[in-house]
């Protein structure tokens, strides 16, 4: 199971970071806790962050893309293996990498070992966090169908975030990312991420002319006429 | 990445303690009785005193026993095995140098060899992190095994010895440092293939997820250290090679024995503080602070 992030459609709110943290301080595990959450120098553990990044491609306008980032649920998580006590594990059934939090002794080498900063130390716990995938809401039968997916995906506004099997290619969000062109994160690594983003889509280019007839039609209006007309002489003259 | 004092204490104590051992259990010096409880003993207090220390940045040291689970993936899990199985095969190999005036150089040798083996375990723990390009590198296992041996002859005052193994760990650091410089850029990571948008483009981080500091800025975008690394560069060297290789040439007493054996260790710890400071860990691309 995993997440598939549109950049094309992210708009930068940071929703989906909000309902991340609220979910998951009042559920499953360890609560997601602040230090000097009002003082001068706030901070806190958070499992998803939006980063926002200008492209400049070598011709044309730059383009501004959001950027969502969490745990990718590595297929080859190099996290999981150097947990010198197994409190870190990937799940056979559904590949959602977690932290049993009663085995974690804070040693912060899983964190070490993620190149997607996916992973952070809560300083008042001093176990490690991470993205759970919302397994406490995934499988939840106590909750309506339509709320059985990640918090940050539940309360995406801009429908950039989909859940699903992508381990199934016939899955709706196999077929979206092979659609799209997905891609992973830092391939080089060789972590073979399960989470997919989707590239932005190119943007329209602004032709010179929009209308093969514009040249040969009149302009409309010139010299303002009316009010603005009066308004114009008027500033004139001064 | 963040240079922790428990750790850099952790890896220059322990590597310069291991070291020791590793020369005693192959009988040099071959002292027994008191001479050889002081060896001992200085070799324990900094290899338990090191790994002690590594325990201080633990979020949860009491559950620390169940680090010993995972030895067959985890190097931070083989270093704990190591690291028990050294100190106790050394200890039985003591009790026979210091209270029964027999040397069973069967058992030292193990002893021997297990103290390098906790050595490279720490270095593989560094050594296998591709997140850190600077530690991900065939020479660091061998600068931290060199480090070792050196530190442990000039403790175990084998100047024969000591001269060499010092030179040798001298070179390994400047072709480490060398190499070093380069890794992050030969590694082909960078905030193109972090954001999959570099084939677009030119990627530049525009706004900061967070006004604030995390734990991750806190942990891996640490740059203090850049400032002055030149500076310290020059002086670590100083300290750890050039310093402890122009006191073994004078005439030997403890007096300058000591006074080489301390500046080794001054200098191996700027060394390690380097080593942890100037690691880029490529996190910090997202962040632009690359």
């Amino acid at each position: 199971m995993g997440l598939v992030i549109d950049l094309d459609t992210c708009v930068g709110c940071h929703a989906c970071v909000i309902s991340c943290k609220g979910w998951n301080t009042e559920n499953y595990g360890a609560p997601l806790s602040d230090q000097d959450a009002y003082g001068a120098d706030p901070s806190g553990t958070f499992l998803n962050r939006v980063h926002s990044y200008e492209v400049q491609p070598a011709e044309g306008a730059a383009q501004l893309i959001h950027f969502p980032k969490s745990c990718l649920h590595c297929e080859d998580a190099p996290c999981v293996t150097v947990c010198p006590t197994g409190a870190s594990y990937k799940r056979v059934e559904d590949g959602i990498v977690l932290v049993n939090e009663s085995d974690c002794i804070g040693c912060g080498l899983c964190a070490w070992a993620c190149p997607y900063g996916a992973r952070e130390l809560d300083a008042a716990e001093g176990v490690m966090k991470k993205c759970t995938l919302c397994v406490d809401r995934i499988y939840n039968d106590n909750l309506p169908e339509e709320d059985r997916v990640p918090a940050c995906v539940r309360t995406c506004p801009a429908g950039a975030r989909h859940f699903g099997d992508l381990g199934d290619p016939d899955s709706e969000v196999s077929q979206l990312v092979a659609e799209r062109g997905g891609m992973d994160l830092m391939p080089e690594m060789g972590t073979k991420p399960v989470n997919k983003y989707l590239p932005p889509r190119p943007k329209d280019t602004v032709e010179d002319q929009i209308d093969i007839l514009a040249p040969l039609l009149a302009p409309v209006a010139d010299e303002p006429k009316g009010f603005l007309g009066w308004l114009d002489k008027a500033l004139e003259k001064l | 990445m963040h240079p922790a004092p428990s750790v850099i204490l952790f890896t220059t104590l322990s590597g310069l303690g291991f070291g020791l051992l590793f020369f005693l259990g192959l009988g040099f010096p071959n002292v027994s009785g008191w001479v050889a409880f002081v060896f001992f003993a200085i070799a324990y207090a900094l290899s338990v005193g090191g790994l002690m220390a590594s325990t201080f940045h633990l979020g949860h040291p009491e559950r620390a026993l169940k680090a010993f689970t995972q030895w067959k993936t985890s190097w931070l899990s083989r270093e704990g095995w190591c690291a028990v199985l050294a100190l106790l095969v050394m200890g039985l190999y003591a009790i026979g140098v210091i209270f029964l005036d027999q040397r069973w150089s069967g058992l030292g040798l193990i002893g021997s060899l297990l103290s390098l083996a906790t050595v490279f375990t720490t270095s593989m723990i560094y050594t296998q992190l591709k997140t850190i390009p600077r530690w991900n590198l065939t020479l660091t296992p061998v600068m931290f095994l060199s480090f070792s041996v050196a530190g442990g002859a000039l403790l175990a005052g084998q100047t024969a010895f000591a001269i060499p193994l010092l030179l040798i760990a001298a070179l390994v650091q400047i072709l480490y440092w060398r190499s070093g410089d380069q890794a992050l850029a030969n590694s082909g990571t960078n905030l193109g293939t972090a954001t999959g948008l570099g084939d677009r483009g030119s990627v530049r981080a525009f706004e900061p997820p967070h006004t604030g500091t995390n734990y991750l800025l806190r942990e891996f975008v640490h740059v203090v250290g850049r400032k002055h690394a030149d500076k310290l560069r020059a002086i670590s060297f100083a300290l750890a090679f050039v310093v402890p290789v122009g006191l073994l040439i004078l005439p030997f007493n403890h007096l300058v024995g000591a006074l080489a054996v301390l500046s080794h260790m001054a200098g191996i710890a700027t060394s390690r503080w380097l080593f942890f400071a100037q690691a880029e860990h490529v996190v910090g691309l997202y962040y632009g602070k690359r």
